[in-house]
């Protein structure tokens, strides 16, 4: 047994729950106990879809347990086949339908109906949301372009003379961070590129579109996460080959331009080309310059954070000094660039160590999920949203991809805005005892976690001091644990300390406290504080 | 009466702890079971979960099925940890779910061995949220039944004359207690306690009120240690509230002008503040998917004091002894259904084209995007809406959704 309080992933039905209402025509039964309906509402409420998720309970309760709910299955089967007469049915059991073993796949079958039953086995002690997501697609694809496939190392046929090159997309989902908007930026750039798009799957793609599959010419592989299986599969089966560049940044956007004008033989020079990207300049800006250096944190699910480890060194000028994943699948990857970067990488779906780690780095800026956004807000870090699990307000009513050029727009804005506002916290902080900002005048939003009159000058100080699963809070600081015999701030030293702009300040703290240390003193004075400076800063 | 059976779109008990835990104050919540669990408890605790809440869920795991940790060591284990790092939990739930339930996992003996290991300064308590045993508001149902066998005894004149049992928060419960000892009921607890470390007693002469639908096992516990259930309506809005003030009234022999002027206040208030929602009520059809078995007090507060009509109220569980003075109040014209098979019920509601719906949030957007105006269940359970100050409140979280469609022109 584990103790969780949050988790990053569902449980693995929740993933083909997505492949399911992300499709049209197909329809998934669920042997599942009552309640387990919840996950229909992050769906209706949190991607906020008008209908209900492609999804049918069979809703078994005490009194049924017995040889009646292998009787209810086949009931919840036929009934959702009459009333939404899919085109392709998916059938499994959730963690409690796996206990009981019940067998959806064959009692399935029995009912003889005419369309494909696809049964789903997602071990839900061992797999994750992702894994299902990736399976269940796989599943429908094989079962679905299986019957296409030519024989075994039937050659490729080249494509006709004057047929524009067409490619799948394949990777979006329901309940996906920014799937929507990514599917429409690289259909935008590929059609630059003369490149169309023969499927898009699992989004908005019918069981029919899944059997046409092969006639394409190669596969984008949008997001490893759910698509690498079938993907590799489609590789085999129909000699397709497939660009596996994620296009989350202006570099990776333009490699990807690159890989695809390689595999579809075009010309990448229209889609290089594009005028709306802005990332470049506004990076190169001068206003931009302070960006340079920060330290940042970036944690999430692989591919969002591998991507954003790039961007944030090579667009944005940032110092990487955390990296890590929650999904173990992609290990690898994430420890390949972690190591590239000279950091070990971050290996874990327990948000206790990802904590304790970022109190650990110290970074000025933490990218992450929902859960970084917390953490960070804790410990008074600012932060942008880069990667699933989110909330609702990451599910937004504009236009906001992070895939493509426009992506990289959009990358540069939500990235930045946190930083701004904190350097504007600071100047405030700075001149708080200025006629106009005395400790009374209204904080800005970010003080919305603060006690009101209570400016928290260095923002490691709103650390939470409530204790947490772990106990860990109010040490999670290792520089405020002051150990005996350590040295002690002189008033004077504190409040000079508080000069240094705050993004620096808990370096300076740290490097002021080390030199004291080092040099066996008892306390720390101003002077002690410049002496530190001089030294570290040569 | 309609009995139904099929698709449920519910809840389940677990989903109880949500607010439980914020009103048992040193109490913690460990659920055994599986990452389907976890999964639950933050999609339905939202932005909650991130403010360290007392509960949390030991996932079962694969060498926890194959037998090859025994359970209890491993319950044992993950308890030891827990406490050592909240140290400041007097109380632990362990709380079965489906998975806990079907491996069978007694989770009974374990916190019976747990109570005897940290006697000292936990108490250990189990009992089952699971989808398969509880629907939704049930797990509290099942947790304060849980409690009961540990309520302390007390001679007649120690315990509490009056014990309120269910959930309320805290700003009602201290209404309602701000009433009685107007009236001359001075000793009342409330179940649950705000703190477990002041269960109330329970003596030969004490009587309880129920104040939420939903407590069925709980009042058998109650009256298996000898208190006595006083029949009455829920104190939603005017009638149901006077009419559960006046049923602990009559029994403690409190005359009625007392009673009169105790309650007037309150309920020319309510009056008050419910004239000014029955303009966008009266009139309006409504319709209540099951939920919360809140359903039948609800309609009969909007039926009688809106003048809405009710078209189908649906009830997870319809427990016909606590619901007799409900059912009396209510019109026979509404069409009553207990259980749920929810492609059929949302036929029915298709049909009737209700102008209000009560429905969970995984129905609630579908139904708004058929153009069907709805009003999300679950604020119902985690607002105050009981007594006579709330009753205004309770009106506008049915007025506000019909409001919001006639203000909005896009």
């Amino acid at each position: 047994m584990r103790l969780t309080v949050w988790t990053y992933e569902g449980p693995p039905q929740v993933g083909a729950m997505r492949v399911a209402t992300a499709m049209r025509g197909v329809h998934y039964v669920v042997h599942a106990p009552q309640g387990d309906s919840y996950a229909d509402l992050l769906f209706t409420m949190i991607e906020r879809r008008p209908g209900r998720p492609a999804v049918s309970y069979t809703s078994f309760q005490a009194r049924d347990l017995g040889t009646d709910t292998a009787a209810l299955f086949k009931t919840a089967a036929a009934d959702a086949v009459a009333r939404f007469q899919p085109e392709a049915l998916l059938v499994g059991s959730s963690c409690t339908g796996e206990l009981i073993q019940d067998d959806p796949g064959g009692l399935a079958k029995a009912l003889g109906l005419s369309i494909p039953v696809i049964p789903l086995e997602l071990p839900s002690y061992q797999r994750k949301e992702n894994w299902g997501a990736a399976e269940t697609f796989y599943r429908l694809v094989r079962t679905m372009a299986g019957p296409a496939a030519p024989a075994p190392g039937t050659p490729r046929p080249p494509r006709p003379a004057g047929q524009r090159p067409r490619c799948n997309l394949l990777g979006p989902t329901a309940l996906g961070f920014r799937h929507r908007d990514d599917v429409q930026a690289v259909v935008a750039l590929l059609g630059r590129m003369g490149v169309d798009v023969a499927v898009v799957a699992p989004l908005g793609a019918s069981p029919a579109d899944l059997a046409r599959l092969g006639d394409a010419d190669f596969n984008v592989v949008l997001y490893p996460e759910i698509a690498d299986t079938a993907v590799r599969w489609l590789e085999r089966s129909f000699g397709q080959p497939s660009v596996r560049t994620v296009p989350i940044g202006v570099g990776a956007t333009r490699a990807f331009i690159a890989e695809v004008a390689a595999v579809a033989g075009v010309d990448p020079a229209p889609a290089l080309a594009e005028e709306s990207l802005r990332l470049p300049w506004w990076s190169r800006s001068v206003d931009s310059t302070y960006l340079t250096g920060k330290r940042v944190f970036i944690f999430g699910d692989a591919t969002h954070a591998v991507a954003a480890a790039r961007v944030a060194t090579e667009e944005f000028g940032f110092e990487v000094v955390g990296l890590g994943t929650y999904a173990r699948e992609y290990a690898r990857e994430l420890r390949a660039c972690a190591g590239a970067l000279g950091l070990e990488a971050l290996i874990t779906d327990d948000y206790l160590d990802v904590e304790a780690a970022i109190a650990e780095a110290h970074p000025d800026l933490v990218l992450g999920t929902q859960m970084e956004r917390h953490i960070a807000k804790r410990l008074g870090v600012p932060c942008a949203v880069i990667s699933a699990p989110v909330h609702v307000q990451d599910f937004p009513a504009r236009t906001a991809p992070q895939m493509g050029f426009d992506g990289a727009n959009v990358l540069f804005d939500t990235w930045v805005h946190p930083l701004m506002m904190g350097l504007e916290e600071h100047l405030l902080m700075m001149f708080r005892d200025d006629f106009e900002f005395h400790g009374d005048a209204a904080p800005s939003h970010l003080s919305a976690h603060r006690p009101a009159g209570e400016p928290a000058a260095d923002p490691r100080d709103q650390v939470a001091p409530a204790a947490t699963l772990d106990g860990s809070a109010a040490q999670s600081d290792p520089a405020r644990t002051t150990p005996p015999g350590a040295p002690s701030w002189e008033d004077s030293a504190e409040k000079e300390l508080r000069k240094v702009p705050f993004f620096v300040r808990g370096k300076a703290r740290r490097n002021t406290e080390r030199f004291a240390a080092e040099r066996g003193l008892a306390s720390i004075s101003v002077e002690t504080l410049y002496d530190a400076k001089a030294h570290f800063g040569r | 009466m309609l009995r139904e059976r099929g698709q449920h779109e519910v809840f389940c008990g677990l989903a109880g702890i949500i607010w439980l835990h914020r009103k048992i104050q040193d109490a913690f919540f460990l659920i055994i079971g599986s990452r389907t669990c976890a999964h639950l408890m933050q999609s339905a605790a939202g932005v909650m979960i991130f403010a360290e809440p007392r509960f949390a869920t030991a996932v079962l795991e694969e060498q926890d099925l194959a037998g090859l940790a025994d359970a209890q060591d491993e319950i044992d284990r993950v308890v030891e940890r827990l406490l050592e790092r909240r140290p400041d939990i007097r109380l632990l739930f362990l709380v079965g779910s489906c998975p806990s339930e079907v491996i069978k996992i007694d989770l009974q003996r374990a916190a019976l061995r747990l109570s005897k290991v940290h006697s000292a300064r936990t108490r250990v308590v189990s009992y089952s949220g699971s989808g398969l045993e509880t629907t939704f508001t049930q797990g509290e149902d099942a947790c304060l039944a849980a409690l009961v066998p540990d309520l302390p005894s007390a001679a007649a004149d120690e315990a509490p004359d009056l014990l309120v049992v269910g959930t309320l928060p805290d700003v009602v419960e201290d209404q309602f207690g701000r009433l009685f000892a107007e009236m001359g009921i001075a000793r009342t607890a409330f179940l649950p306690p705000r703190r477990s470390t002041a269960l109330p007693a329970i003596g030969p002469k004490t009587r309880f009120l129920l104040a939420q639908p939903f407590l069925g096992d709980t009042a058998r516990c109650l009256e298996a240690r000898g208190a006595r259930r006083l029949a009455a309506p829920f104190p939603f809005g005017v009638e149901g509230t006077t009419g559960w003030l006046a049923a602990a009234a009559q029994d403690f022999g409190v005359d009625d002008l007392t009673f009169r002027r105790v309650t007037a206040p309150g309920r020319e208030r309510a009056a008050r503040a419910l004239e000014r929602q029955r303009a966008t009520l009266e009139g309006k059809r409504v319709f209540f998917f099951p939920e919360s078995q809140l359903e039948i007090p609800l309609a009969r507060f909007l039926v009688r004091e809106l003048g809405m009509e009710a078209i189908e109220i649906g009830t997870p569980y319809l427990h016909r002894a606590h619901l007799a003075e409900e059912l009396a109040l209510l019109p026979d014209t509404a069409l009553l259904s207990e259980g749920q098979d929810v492609d059929r019920q949302l036929d029915r509601c298709r049909a009737a084209r209700p102008d209000l719906v009560v429905c969970g949030l995984g129905l609630a957007n579908p139904l708004e995007a058929e153009g069907i105006t709805t009003k999300w269940s679950i604020e119902l359970v985690f607002s105050p809406i009981h007594g006579y100050e709330q009753a205004g409140d309770l009106a506008e979280l049915f007025a506000r959704p019909l409001l919001r469609r006639a203000l909005l022109k896009v």
